[in-house]
C-alpha cells in the first residue's frame, strides 16, 4: 500500500490538472462560440456565390470551363484540415485515419495522390507515413481571416488548373454540435452538381458567361476550402471542450477515489498505533 | 428618389447593407453606373473603389477580387475584402505600396510580378479610398 505522503502527493497533482484542465475547457468553450459566429458570418457570402454560380450553370448548359469537366483522374489531391495542437480527443486521428484508409484503398504508390495539410498534426502524420505532401500551413490563428488562407486555396485550385491534380477531395471534421463532430469527406474538384434551385434570376453578364466563369469558379473554390476551414475550427475547439470536460471529470474521480484511499489509510496507521501502544502498555504489565 | 439596398459580402462577414440611389463601380471593361430598376446583371469588378450614392453623400469602399449581381432592387457585391475608408490602415497600405514598387524595380528573375502588380493595385487603392 501505498504511503500516506504519496498518496497526498498524487492528490495535490491531480488537483492542479484538474484546475488546468477546467480552465482549458472553459477557453475553449469560449473561443469555440467565437468560431461558430465567424462560420455564420461566412455563410451569407458563400451562399451568395453559390447562388450565381448556380445559375450560370444552369442557366446556360454549353457554358463550359475546365473546373467543371471531368477528366481522367491520374492524380488525387486531398486537402486534410486538422489542428495545430493535440489535447483535442479524437478530433485529429479521426480525420486522418478517414484519410489513410482513403488513401489506402484508392491508391497503389505514392505517385498517384498528393496531399495539402493544413495544420500541424496532418502535417506531421503525413511525413511520417512517407505521404508527399505538396503544400502546408501550419500555425493558423483560432480566428482564422480569409486572407490567411488564400494563398494557400488559390494555389491549390491553380494546381487543379495546371492538371496537376485532376481532382480535389477535402478531408475535415463537420461541426454538427458542441458535443458531436463528424469526419467528412468532400469533392470539391472538379465542380459537380450545384443544386440550382434556389437561383431564380436570368442575368445579363458583363462581358460575357466565360469570362465569370473564369473569375467565379476559382472564388468559389476558395470559399469552399474557407468554410471548411472555419467550419474545422468550431469543431476543433468543441472537441477539446468536450476532452477537457471529460478530463477534468476523471481527475474529480481520481480525487475521490484517492481521498478515499488516503483516509483509509490514515485510520490504519491510527489503528495500528493505538495497538501499539496497548500491545506496549500491556506488556508491561 | 427611388433606392435600391446595396449590400456588400465578404467572407469575413457581411460589411454593409444599406438603401443608395446609386451605386458606381469599375468593372472588368468599364466603368458602370447602376441605378434602381436596373436589369439583372453579374459582373467582376476590378480592384478598384466603389461609389454609393444617396442625396449629397458618396461613401466609398475598397474593394479587392470581387463581383458584382445587379437585381431590380438590389445590389450585392461579394468581394474578397471591402474596406470602408475609416477600415483602412494608411500606414500599412503605404508600407505595402512601397515593398510592392521595390519588388517591381528590382529586376530579377524571380519574383512574381504578377503577385507584386496585384498587391501595387490594392495599395493604391486603399490609399484613394481613404483620402
Amino acid at each position: 500500500m501505498a504511503s500516506l505522503r504519496d498518496i497526498k502527493n498524487r492528490i495535490d497533482s491531480t488537483t492542479k490538472t484538474k484546475q488546468i484542465t477546467s480552465a482549458m475547457e472553459l477557453v475553449s468553450a469560449s473561443k469555440m462560440s467565437k468560431a461558430e459566429q465567424n462560420a455564420r458570418s461566412f455563410v451569407p457570402y458563400s451562399e451568395k456565390i453559390k447562388e450565381v454560380v448556380a445559375s450560370i450553370a444552369s442557366n446556360n448548359v454549353d457554358a463550359s470551363h475546365p473546373m467543371l469537366e471531368h477528366r481522367e483522374v491520374k492524380k488525387t489531391g486531398y486537402l486534410v484540415i486538422t489542428s495545430d495542437r493535440g489535447l483535442a480527443g479524437a478530433f485529429n486521428s479521426n480525420v486522418l485515419k478517414a484519410l489513410l484508409k482513403a488513401v489506402q484503398e484508392r491508391h497503389n504508390s505514392t505517385d498517384e495522390y498528393t496531399v495539402i495539410a493544413i495544420g500541424r498534426v496532418g502535417y506531421e502524420f503525413c511525413r511520417k507515413q512517407n505521404m508527399p505532401v505538396a503544400k502546408s500551413i501550419i500555425g493558423l490563428s483560432d480566428q482564422p481571416d480569409f486572407v490567411d488562407i488564400k494563398e494557400l486555396a488559390s494555389e491549390t485550385v491553380q494546381m487543379f488548373s495546371d492538371e496537376e491534380i485532376d481532382e480535389l477531395t477535402i478531408f475535415y471534421n463537420h461541426y454538427v454540435s458542441a458535443i458531436s463532430q463528424k469526419v467528412t469527406e468532400d469533392k470539391l474538384l472538379p465542380i459537380g452538381e450545384i443544386d440550382s434551385s434556389t437561383s431564380t434570376s436570368q442575368y445579363e453578364y458583363e462581358p460575357n458567361q466565360e469570362q465569370i466563369l473564369e473569375v467565379l469558379l476559382p472564388q468559389y473554390a476558395e470559399s469552399l476550402i474557407y468554410g471548411a476551414l472555419l467550419d474545422s475550427k468550431a469543431s476543433e475547439h468543441a472537441a477539446r471542450m468536450t476532452a477537457m470536460r471529460s478530463a477534468t471529470d476523471n481527475a474529480e474521480e481520481l480525487i475521490d477515489d484517492l481521498t478515499l484511499s488516503y483516509n483509509r489509510a490514515r485510520q490504519a496507521a491510527i489503528t495500528q498505533e493505538i495497538t501499539e501502544i496497548i500491545g506496549g502498555v500491556s506488556a508491561l504489565e | 428618389m427611388k433606392t435600391l439596398t446595396v449590400s456588400v459580402v465578404t467572407p469575413d462577414g457581411p460589411v454593409l447593407e444599406d438603401r443608395f440611389e446609386m451605386v458606381s463601380c469599375r468593372a472588368e471593361n468599364g466603368e458602370l453606373g447602376i441605378l434602381p430598376g436596373h436589369i439583372p446583371l453579374v459582373a467582376p469588378l476590378t480592384i478598384s473603389s466603389v461609389r454609393l450614392k444617396r442625396e449629397n453623400n458618396t461613401e466609398q469602399l475598397a474593394v479587392n477580387g470581387g463581383f458584382l449581381e445587379v437585381r431590380p432592387d438590389k445590389v450585392t457585391i461579394l468581394a474578397q475584402t471591402a474596406e470602408k475608408p475609416s477600415e483602412i490602415d494608411v500606414q500599412r497600405a503605404k508600407e505595402a505600396k512601397e515593398r510592392a514598387q521595390r519588388r517591381l524595380q528590382s529586376k530579377q528573375d524571380d519574383i512574381d510580378f504578377k503577385r507584386a502588380e496585384l498587391a501595387l493595385k490594392r495599395a493604391i487603392n486603399r490609399l484613394d479610398v481613404s483620402h
